[in-house]
């Protein structure tokens, strides 16, 4: 597998008049080409920033890159001016917003929003730029493109302009495409088939993606591998199965109980993970996640657990991996699903820090 | 499109019989006449002059009349310049209040703009100060105050314009500043509040997510939008200057309908006091339509269908 896209420890702090907020504290991870990850989290986990630090889109002040790296396609963005990100930024890397009804100007005529990609990066002519235009309205499922290209946002429905930003934001045929909860707006049977298109998109154009949702319901559906971030770190990441059928750290137990399945019947109580995000401006000394945590030992408050790799694509942030902790039992409604994964190692291996 | 300008024409043609019969009340509730003056006109000169202007009449046949005669274009002799009528002073006036009031009108729009997108643009950057502390003092500084500080530093002092009178553009300067000062200062700060307002959008970021650059996404997404509040207020804008126009014009000695206003109100020149105020009304409720049409061209959500807003 080729990677497209290795976040190496990065770190993100906005200077507020709070003091500093470290919104994105130490995450490393990679994306190879074709695959779709998840990123999930709760709100104010460092996912919005994490993804828009990618695309260098955080306003700096008050946001600052404290430290890492981000390698696409062999080149650190990090190190890139304004001016080179012009070039990846709509061309390389094409991102979908939250809310689509604030995220297309409500001036501009739905076509010349999408041209403007076209001509910007493809060096198209107007006309030209138009065809092609409406070609990706088609694209995206938009009926009566020809119509559509010459209408303004609010003519369209918002799961239409879902279609429209995804037209955008693939005008270029990105490498790498990133939807920041793109359905989150939407009502449910739409939010289904804005990701039957991403899916279907994605199978056409080879196109990687960054799939960042707060559900982790959707997630089955769509990634290839998770990342679960918790105040600004990744405390869990693996392929969909191992997330789901194996999960390791609680705070992915706590995010599993909560969600809704489709396959039980019975009502078990969905558990919300009691309790409220640490704040950034000082976060905790230890796991983080510790406070709200059922099985927090005392090692939880003093020291930061390292990573463990529990397989070759899983790994958890969790002193519960260490040999010397205590069996514990996730909840109920975790341990229900749990599966034996044959690719797990033997016993779990701390990852060394330069890794 | 065609019945909301018919509608709005009907407004203001109802707009106009208001502003006409309370502007011939209030003149009749003034006291003293036209003729009433410090030097005493013998009676029997009073008496026929009232009824060559037919003053002597009843108020009815008097009301009635003039509305029968502004609807007819005509708005009666001038009770002071002998032998002109107000027509004749509107005629000869406007075109000079008219170019002084389009290049402060421009002046305004093109600096105040200017002066809005830069300082937004330079939040909280010596710019944005710069430009807020110029609208700060634009504001709050009268503008016959401005024009006497225009004279004395760029005409007196430096010599850059004449002092007053309206011989050449260069005439023009000084009266256009000073008469643009408050105006361009009210644009400046609409356009940075409205210009921040719009970059904090999220379909600027999406504009950013393109790839498109700093000048590119001002120019296309940002100033388009911005300036939208900036439309809503010509016009406002151009009341401002019409009756900024009545000091400024006096100031400079400028023989515009304002100056002739003024004068008009010290002599109690009644017919071309009325005469003036209907003219400017109709030209203030035409310029608030014009800007209204041009609203909604300019911005796509509103549609001009019978009068209502929206969808
Ligand atoms: N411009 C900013 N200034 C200050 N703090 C910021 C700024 N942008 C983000 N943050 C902080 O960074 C942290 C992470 O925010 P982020 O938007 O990445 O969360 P998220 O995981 O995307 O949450 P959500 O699910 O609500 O979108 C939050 O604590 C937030 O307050
Ligand atoms: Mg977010």
């Amino acid at each position: 597998m080729e990677k497209l896209l290795e976040v190496k420890n990065l770190e993100v702090s906005f200077q507020t008049y709070g003091g500093e907020v470290q919104a994105v504290r130490g995450v490393s991870f990679h994306l190879n080409k074709g695959e779709t990850l998840a990123i999930v989290g709760e709100s104010g986990s460092g996912k919005s920033v994490t993804s828009q630090t990618i695309m260098r889109l955080i306003p700096t002040p008050p946001g600052k890159i404290k430290s890492g790296q981000i390698i696409f396609n062999g080149e650190d963005l990090v190190k890139k001016t304004d001016k080179e990100m012009e070039q990846i930024r709509g061309k390389e890397i094409g991102m979908i917003f939250q809310d689509p009804m604030t995220s297309l100007n409500p001036t501009m005529k739905v076509g010349h929003q999408i041209m403007e990609v076209l001509i910007k990066h493809q060096k198209m002519s107007k006309s030209a730029a138009k065809e092609r235009a409406i070609e990706l309205l088609r694209l995206v499922g938009i009926p009566m493109p020809e119509k559509r290209v010459n209408q303004y946002p609010h003519e369209f429905s918002g799961g239409m302009r879902q279609r429209a930003m995804i037209a955008v934001a693939l005008a270029s045929n990105p490498k790498l495409l990133i939807a920041d909860e793109p359905t989150t707006a939407l009502d449910v049977t739409i939010q289904a088939q804005i990701l039957e298109l991403m899916k279907d998109l994605q199978k056409k154009t080879g196109t990687s993606i960054i799939f960042i949702t707060h559900d982790l319901g959707v997630v089955a559906n769509v990634a290839d591998r998770v990342a679960v971030m918790y105040a600004g770190k990744i405390v869990e990441m693996g392929t969909v199965d191992e997330i789901f059928y194996d999960p390791r750290h609680p705070y992915t137990w706590g995010l599993l109980a909560s969600m809704p399945s489709l396959d039980s019947d019975d009502q078990t109580e969905l558990a919300a993970i009691p309790g409220s995000p640490p704040d950034l401006t000082n976060p905790p000394k230890g796991d983080a996640f510790a406070p709200r945590n059922p099985y927090a030992m005392k090692i939880d408050f003093e020291m930061e657990p390292p990573m463990f790799k529990v397989s070759d694509t899983h790994y958890a942030a969790t002193w519960l991996l260490h040999p010397d902790a205590p069996k514990v039992e996730p909840p109920e409604a975790v341990k229900k699903r749990l599966r034996k994964l044959s690719s797990n190692y033997e016993k779990p291996v701390v990852v060394k820090e330069s890794e | 499109m065609l019945r909301y300008i018919s509608k709005r024409l009907l407004y203001i043609l109802m707009t106009l019989f208001l502003i006409v019969t309370v502007t011939f009340f209030l003149m009749r509730a003034a006291p003293g006449g036209p003729f009433s003056s410090e030097k005493q006109v013998p009676p029997e000169i009073e008496k026929n002059l009232n009824e060559f202007y037919g003053l002597d009449r009843p108020w009815y046949n008097q009301y009635f009349d003039y509305l029968v005669s502004i609807a007819k274009w005509d708005f009666g002799p001038s009770f002071k310049y002998k032998g002109q009528t107000v027509n004749d002073l509107i005629n000869e006036g406007f075109p000079v209040s008219f170019f002084l009031g389009m290049e402060s009108l421009l002046l305004a729009i093109s600096i105040g703009v200017l002066l809005g997108i830069i300082a937004a643009l330079n939040h909280n950057k010596w710019q944005d100060y710069t430009a807020m502390v110029l609208a700060v003092l634009g504001i709050s500084v009268p503008s016959f105050i401005m024009a006497s500080i225009l004279q004395y530093f760029l005409a007196i002092k430096l010599g850059l314009f004449p002092v007053a009178r309206w011989e050449s553009l260069q005439h023009t300067v000084l009266p256009a500043l000073a008469l643009a000062a408050t105006p361009m200062a009210f644009i400046a700060r609409l356009t940075r509040s409205s210009m921040l307002e719009v970059l904090s959008n999220d379909y600027i970021r999406t504009a950013k997510a393109k790839g498109l650059s700093r000048g590119q996404i001002t120019v296309k997404h940002a100033v388009r939008n911005a300036l939208l509040p900036v439309v809503t207020y010509l016009g406002p804008l151009s009341a401002q200057i019409l009756t900024g126009s009545f000091v400024i014009e006096k100031i400079f000695g400028i023989p515009g309908l304002g100056s002739h206003f003024v004068t008009s109100i010290s002599n109690r020149d009644y017919t071309t006091i009325m005469g003036v105020t209907v003219f400017y009304s109709i030209l203030l409720l035409v310029a608030v339509l014009l800007v209204d049409i041009a609203y909604g061209f300019i911005d796509p959500r509103i549609k001009l269908a019978g009068g209502k807003k929206g969808e």
